[in-house]
């Protein structure tokens, strides 16, 4: 088990979201979408600039951008 | 009197079908007092009983962050309706009951419409409707909305629990220890504090703990001393779940309410019998759409498509409308008789309303356009896959449709373009786009330039249109970052966006958003687009030549015409010409031009082209033929601009450096004042209309300035 942030995860990666590390507006939108602790996710793609990037969970995709995906840490298997 | 019941739900839920589905066409659309929100509302009837519904926005929680939020939560706080019904994508339970969960803890009745239940079936998720209904203690009823099939059992489930009348206790879920006893301690306070509050006590300090700012301000408001008790109790909780748990409040009330969820459905609520990670139509289709490679080459295609169909198939409307206009002039020409109301009534009032209805077929094609890309999916994957770019200037991904129909690809229209940016959901951004969208090349700017590069750059054309094309860009970009770090500063809202699976748009919903849209733009935008037409009418009209001068003119055709000279006819229309010019000089908007020469001529413009620019702002083809008009040359047709190419190209005033000066300066300028009506409307606000005028002219100046500054200096080696 290794915990990363998600901005290092590869395409088709899994994981698990450890943490939300940011507060406010940014906090409330990424919680509100269910990346809360537990929720099991995929790495779907990047844009074509490779930013934002797509991920899978809970039977949709969500994209956002590189600099939020950094507030979450994802543990991985190894 | 009529039930109130409010659509809640989130976005691509498919909530505006359904309310399609239950109102037709007895709808009716407005704004939220004061905001550019949308309020839908219409009724409904089930059994001799009728429903009032409203459309609320769409969306995902009940924070106050965005202004949709704010509408949709003071709505069902204020207005109290009787019931909601939520919406809910079946295929997407989970994240969607998390609203659902918030509806409840306010303590209004809730009815589930468990849509789409047909495509999450095709997915192999398989919902047991009535064991969610008896865990969650709401009825949930399966539809289809696009197909209607279930509304009608959606809205009797909802009939009956208004009628049984029974009160709907807010909705209490443990949020863990430290958190309840907070709550606990809160609520009594609140109890005591506060006893006339429109908010259920738990409620209010729940929002106080998730440090919504709309709630803190409101208790501060109220009653100060209770708000420093409440806060001090949030400050406690907050230290100890930071020592202990490493994370705030708020994130623990996530947390405890998507765990209350989960543990309703893992009670055979849902059962998937498919593998979850397949990939369906809908990531098939993306992973050729959103290709690095194939991604942009097909986004590329579709926009030249949508401005294709807005600008080309809307032609052949705008010229019904303008053959309908024409025909009233001339019956206006030929039926009054000369002088003033004959001059208001062809050259202001029909004109004027010619000018509001030309607008609305490409207003009209633009809207469908849109909302076909919009419905499918499509925008949302423009918007990821131009995000990074857009992103560097203060902008957001989606800000690219704007800037297109505006005139991005030159020819567009910035009225339809400023309206486009209803798309975009993050305020700060779309400020930032719809003051900056004028600045493209729209349809109105290219007979100036057409003629300006006709008379001055003839060898280069094409060269010149591109660089035009790209100073607009370049320009466009620009100042949406200066502004972005100005005026509209501010942290850019987050992009966290869902990429909904790609749909087929309803053909009703298309048209229904197409109409209204069109609609409002003629009925709210048109009015006071008539009466500014009718003010730029009076501008260019008044003051008339005093008499001694008209006499003076009529003089000189009396002496024409007793010659008899063969050329006669000729003489007089030159006669009429140079009239036509003494009375623009002398009008209001003459005389503006003549006082502004001083300063013009700084960027190397004289009062002529200072009275077209003024005319531009009616329509920024009029500065073509307002000049004609200057030069004695009589009305002059945008698109037969031959004659006054040539006398440009003569004329010792002008130049290639003034000439690319005045291109620089339409660019720029001070968008028309439909679009100015539009940008105050979009924006919510005058200010923002007034500040379009302002800040758009000081840049165009200032770089028009440079430019005959620079260029008449490295021409002409000053």
């Amino acid at each position: 088990m290794l915990k990363l942030s998600m901005r290092q995860m590869k395409e088709n990666q899994r994981g698990v979201i450890a943490a939300v590390r940011a507060g406010g507006e940014l906090g409330k939108r990424i919680r509100d979408m269910g990346l809360v602790p537990g929720t099991e996710i995929k790495i779907q793609g990047r844009a074509p600039l490779y930013d934002p990037v797509a991920i899978r969970l809970m039977g949709f995709t969500l994209t956002l951008r590189n600099n939020e995906a950094d507030y979450i840490d994802v543990t991985v298997e190894d | 009197m009529s039930t109130t019941i409010a659509l809640a739900g989130n976005p691509n839920s498919g909530k505006t079908t359904l309310f399609n589905a239950l109102t037709g066409a007895r709808q009716h659309v407005g704004n939220y007092p004061g905001v550019t929100v949308e309020r839908k509302e219409g009724s409904y009837v089930e059994n001799g009983q009728t429903f009032k519904l409203i459309d609320l926005p769409g969306m995902y929680s009940l924070t106050a962050y965005s202004l949709e939020e704010v509408v949709a939560r003071d709505f069902l706080v204020q207005e109290r309706p009787a019931a909601i019904v939520n919406i809910i994508d079946a295929s997407n339970l989970e994240r969607n009951l998390y609203l659902t969960v918030q509806f409840m803890e306010l303590g209004v009745p809730v009815c589930i419409a468990l849509n789409m239940i047909d495509a999450a079936q095709k997915r192999g998720i398989e919902i047991n409707g009535a064991k969610l209904s008896e865990l969650m203690g709401v009825p949930v009823v399966p539809t289809v909305a696009r197909s209607g099939q279930g509304k009608s059992e959606l809205m009797q489930a909802t009939g009956q629990l208004i009628m049984a009348g029974k009160k709907m206790p807010p909705l209490v879920i443990s949020y863990g220890e430290d958190v309840d006893l907070a709550l606990q301690e809160m609520e009594q306070e609140i109890v005591t504090g506060f006893s006339n509050c429109a908010y259920p006590p738990r409620w209010l300090a729940l929002k106080i703990l998730e440090n919504d700012e709309q709630i803190l301000d409101f208790c501060q408001k109220e009653n100060p001393e209770l708000y420093n008790r409440l806060e001090a109790i949030k400050a406690r909780l907050a230290r100890h779940i930071s020592s202990t748990l490493d994370t705030c409040p708020e994130a623990v009330i996530a947390d405890h309410r998507y765990g209350y969820i989960k543990a309703i459905l893992k009670q055979g609520v849902i059962s998937h019998n498919q593998d979850q990670d397949r990939l369906f139509i809908s990531d098939r289709i993306d992973q050729v759409v959103t290709n690095r490679f194939a991604g942009p080459l097909i986004m590329l295609a579709v926009i030249m498509g949508l401005y294709h169909f807005t600008f080309t198939y809307s032609e052949l409307p705008v010229a019904w409308l303008e053959g309908l206009f024409g025909w009233l002039s001339g019956v206006a020409e030929a039926g009054l008789p000369d002088g003033l109301l004959k001059s208001l009534i062809i050259a202001g009032v029909i004109d004027g309303a010619g000018g509001v209805l030309g607008f609305a077929p490409i207003i009209m094609f633009m809207f469908f356009g849109i909302a076909i890309l919009e419905d499918s999916g499509y925008l949302a994957r423009v918007a990821f896959m131009l995000d990074r770019v857009f992103r560097s200037f203060g902008l957001h991904g989606a800000s690219v449709m704007p800037f297109i129909v505006s005139g991005g690809i030159a020819g567009g229209c910035a009225v339809p373009g400023v309206m486009a940016t209803r798309t975009l959901k993050s305020p700060r951004e779309r400020l930032a786009t719809l003051l900056t969208a004028p600045f493209m090349n729209c349809g109105a700017k290219l007979p100036v330039f057409a003629l300006l590069v006709g008379a001055f750059f003839a060898q280069n054309e094409a060269r010149v249109m591109l660089i035009i094309t790209l100073i607009a860009w370049c320009g466009a970009l620009l100042s949406a970052k200066l502004l972005r770090s100005t005026v509209i500063r501010g942290e850019s809202t987050p992009f966290v966006m869902e990429l909904p699976p790609y749909r087929l748009p309803t053909f009703r919903g298309l048209l229904i958003h197409t109409w209204e849209r069109t609609w409002q733009y003629v009925k709210k935008a048109g009015t006071i687009i008539l009466a500014i037409s009718i003010l730029l009418w009076a501008l260019m009209t008044f003051p008339g030549l005093p008499e001694t001068r008209q006499e003076a003119f009529e003089q000189q055709r009396e002496t024409v015409t007793a010659a008899a000279a063969e050329d006669m006819e000729e003489q007089l229309l030159r006669i009429d010409a140079q009239e036509a010019e003494a009375a623009l000089r002398h009008s209001i908007a003459g005389q503006i031009g003549t006082a502004m020469e001083s300063v013009t001529s700084l960027a190397g413009f004289d009062w002529r082209t200072n009275i077209a620019l003024v005319g531009g702002f009616a329509a920024k083809e009029v500065v073509v033929s307002t000049l004609g008009t200057a030069y004695s040359l009589g009305e002059v047709d945008p698109e037969e601009t031959g004659s006054l190419a040539a006398t440009l190209a003569k004329d010792p005033n002008w130049n290639p450096v003034v000439a690319f000066a005045l291109i620089v300066f339409t660019i720029f300028y001070a968008p028309c004042f439909v679009t100015v009506v539009c940008i105050a409307r979009e924006a919510g606000s005058w200010k923002w209309g007034a500040f379009s005028i302002v800040f758009n002219t000081t840049i165009a100046f200032g770089l028009a300035v440079l430019v005959y500054q620079i260029g008449s200096r490295g021409l002409f080696g000053a």
